[in-house]
């Protein structure tokens, strides 16, 4: 997937698609986007949006059931978003 | 800017189980079919169904569909039409085959065949022995048929409008469904799909209701569709409410926990079970176990600052067995209560989980828009999954049988809608009218300056309907709430967005979005005000018995007015002899 460096300010677009299957993804990664997005380098920016393109039993996986991703480019993200104050 | 327009044979709203599999029927019969989904298709509800689908195929234990259909009408509490479950659990085999034939990966046995597992409610002989009926896909069985279903349709060249926000039906003179209006979510411009034969498919509407556990797409858009085009909705009030639900965020926290021991305590710590349920305990069957909790609250031994949950105590049990029994629910409880219930317990309350009732068809998903049960149905509106009431659940659902009932009728009305194509093959001339009625409501949204915000509202509205149209149903308050919901819409008219961009716009999207909720909302809560009986997941203390005399009959609601009408439910089998009532033991 080519992502562009004005893909990484689209919050609205980024906010539709932590819209989810599963509610618990749709309340973790809404939280995560407004509480933590900003801040992001933009390298990590970019994981975020390749990650949204996971199906959510995967994210499910490494965001609640606390699975790690194979591959460690993903797995310093999860970590971020596991670490969101939702509760 | 001139209105952009589309023509399609058939338009499926809502690219769940229901829409998907119908449109791969349609699409190998060659028709040209639009598919409209707000999200991408595969982050539809449906991924989160991770039980299974029933279906007699015997490959565990003896079974038959007759047995299939014994259990799903007394499951119903005998408010299910029995044509269409006998329909349904026929339907099964060859359906569950179909989907093994597309790829989706099922679990198998040693020898090859679907492995089945055992679940509640499902037996052998007419309520004997447990039987194993649910054919699963590991613990992904809804994704495993979304992805499947969505790589065939892309096969077949359906055309996927994703990240559409579908508006309002269109309809002419004579009633008839001409297409829909949709809204672009990326650009935010209308688009006219015109088309011979439409599909609702839009799921759900746990939204309504604070605490869900639905996703958040699950707002009831074709049932509200349905009801703006001045047709009925069906038996409202039957709403499946699951008991422990993590407390003001809705997340399920399984049986399982208190299978394994973990049990509700009250604000004084007291198992306040023990009380309501003596012999079964927090094993009581989920309605009494969701009634409990909320009588706890309301009389006041709630925990929390609010008062407003109760909590579920696993710490006693060995951190072992939360880790190997209990998977993920540790996790769950701290992100999402903050808790960790090897420690601490989970603060929980019921959770609004799936809704029987919906848009009335017939057993080939077509529309039914009238009381008048030998009534035609209306030509070329079908309805199919949770968002239409076929009605095969009745006024409750057995696990095993939703993902069934997306499946079946949404192949079935994909099955009709072909033949309905092959003897109507022009479009019916376009209502400008009715467009730019549809029109003007998204046009509204443009008013600028100072009013409510949508989540003010909706905030409102959902604790509302959670304290007013929930688990704890009592005339007063019921009455009370329909008053307080009818004063809710009028307030819509107050919202003012706080975003008027035109690109992903969710304010805009939330706002028609609570618009739907509300009028759904409604049809729950006037429904349900006026069925004075005890009745599956429908519970009235002050009605506390089921009256067959009285209440064998489907609710049938209109927006115009909130006007309510019944009709009886359908006894009669197509091939065998019906099941009388009973009183449901198990």
């Amino acid at each position: 997937m080519i992502i562009h460096n004005s893909d990484l300010a689209d919050i609205d677009r980024l906010r539709w698609q932590c819209r989810r299957g599963m509610l618990e993804l749709d309340v973790l990664l809404e939280a995560f986007l407004e509480q933590h997005y900003e801040a992001l380098s933009p390298r990590l920016k970019r994981h975020f949006i390749q990650f949204l393109e996971f199906p959510d039993p995967v994210i499910h996986a490494w965001c609640i059931r606390g699975e790690s991703p194979d591959d460690d480019e993903f797995a310093e993200l999860v970590s971020s978003i596991r670490a969101t104050e939702v509760a | 800017m001139a209105l952009e327009k589309q023509r399609f044979d058939t338009l499926i709203l809502g690219a769940g189980g229901a829409g998907l599999n119908a449109a791969l029927q349609l699409a190998n019969a060659n028709l040209k079919v639009a598919v409209v989904s707000k999200v991408f298709p595969t982050r539809s509800h449906t991924v989160a169904a991770q039980g299974g689908v029933n279906a007699a195929l015997a490959n565990v234990l003896p079974d038959n569909w007759h047995w299939h259909m014994f259990d799903t009408v007394k499951g119903s509490d005998y408010l299910g039409d029995q044509d269409a479950i006998e329909y349904m659990c026929r339907e099964a085999i060859p359906t569950v085959y179909e989907l093994e034939h597309n790829g989706v990966p099922f679990s198998r046995l040693a020898n090859g065949k679907i492995y089945q597992r055992a679940f509640g409610g499902q037996s052998q002989d007419f309520g004997g022995e447990q039987a194993a009926r649910t054919c699963a896909a590991a613990d992904r069985t809804g994704h495993a048929i979304l992805h499947t279903l969505y790589q065939q349709n892309i096969r077949a060249k359906t055309q996927f409008y994703d990240e559409y926000f579908a508006v309002d039906l269109i309809k002419d003179d004579e009633g008839i469904i001409l297409g829909a209006l949709v809204l672009n979510i990326a650009t935010g411009e209308p688009l006219l799909i015109e088309s011979k034969t439409t599909l609702l498919a839009t799921g759900g509407c746990g939204q309504v209701f604070r605490t869900t556990s639905n996703a958040h797409i699950n707002t009831g858009d074709g049932m509200a569709m349905v009801l703006r085009a001045d047709l009925p909705l069906m038996d409202m009030e039957f709403f499946q409410f699951h008991p422990t639900g993590i407390a003001g965020k809705g997340m399920l926290i399984t049986e399982g926990v208190r299978g394994e021991g973990g049990y509700l305590i009250n604000k004084d710590g007291d198992r306040f079970m023990e009380k309501y349920a003596p012999n079964a305990k927090d094993l009581a069957s989920r309605d009494v176990v969701a009634r409990s909790i909320v009588t706890e609250v309301r009389d006041g031994h709630g925990c929390g600052p609010e008062a407003d949950h109760v909590m579920l105590k696993v710490n006693h049990l060995n951190e072992d067995v939360i880790a190997k029994r209990l998977p993920g629910i540790r996790e769950s409880a701290k992100i999402f209560a903050g808790v960790d219930p090897v420690k601490d317990p989970i603060p929980v309350f019921p959770t609004a989980h799936y809704v029987m009732g919906g848009i009335p068809t017939d057993r080939f998903g077509r529309v039914m828009p009238t009381a008048d049960d030998d009534g035609d149905h209306l030509p070329g509106l079908y309805a199919a999954g949770e968002c239409a009431c076929a009605s095969v659940h009745g006024a409750n659902r057995l696990g095993g049988n939703s993902l069934l009932d997306i499946l079946v009728f949404g192949r079935l009305a994909g099955h009709n809608i072909i033949d309905y194509v092959k003897e109507n093959k022009t479009h019916r001339p376009l209502n400008e009218a009715s467009v730019e009625a549809s029109m003007a409501r998204l046009d509204r949204w443009d008013a600028k300056g100072e009013g409510m915000t949508v989540s003010q509202l909706r905030n409102e509205f959902r604790k509302t309907m959670e304290d007013h149209a929930g688990v704890f149903r009592v005339e007063d308050m019921m009455a009370e709430g329909v008053e307080k919901v009818k004063k809710i819409r009028k307030k819509l008219n107050d919202i003012r967005l706080t975003d008027h961009t035109r690109t992903f716009n969710t304010n805009r999207t939330e706002a028609l979005e609570l618009e739907n909720l509300i009028d759904v909302g409604l049809a729950i809560a006037v429904s349900a005000l006026h069925r004075k009986e005890s009745r599956g997941a429908h519970s009235r203390p002050d009605y506390p018995k089921r009256d067959d005399a009285e209440w064998m009959k489907h609710t049938l609601y209109w927006r115009e007015s909130d006007k309510l009408d019944y009709k009886d439910v359908r006894v009669q089998p197509l091939t065998v002899e019906s099941f009388p009532p009973k009183e449901r033991v198990y």
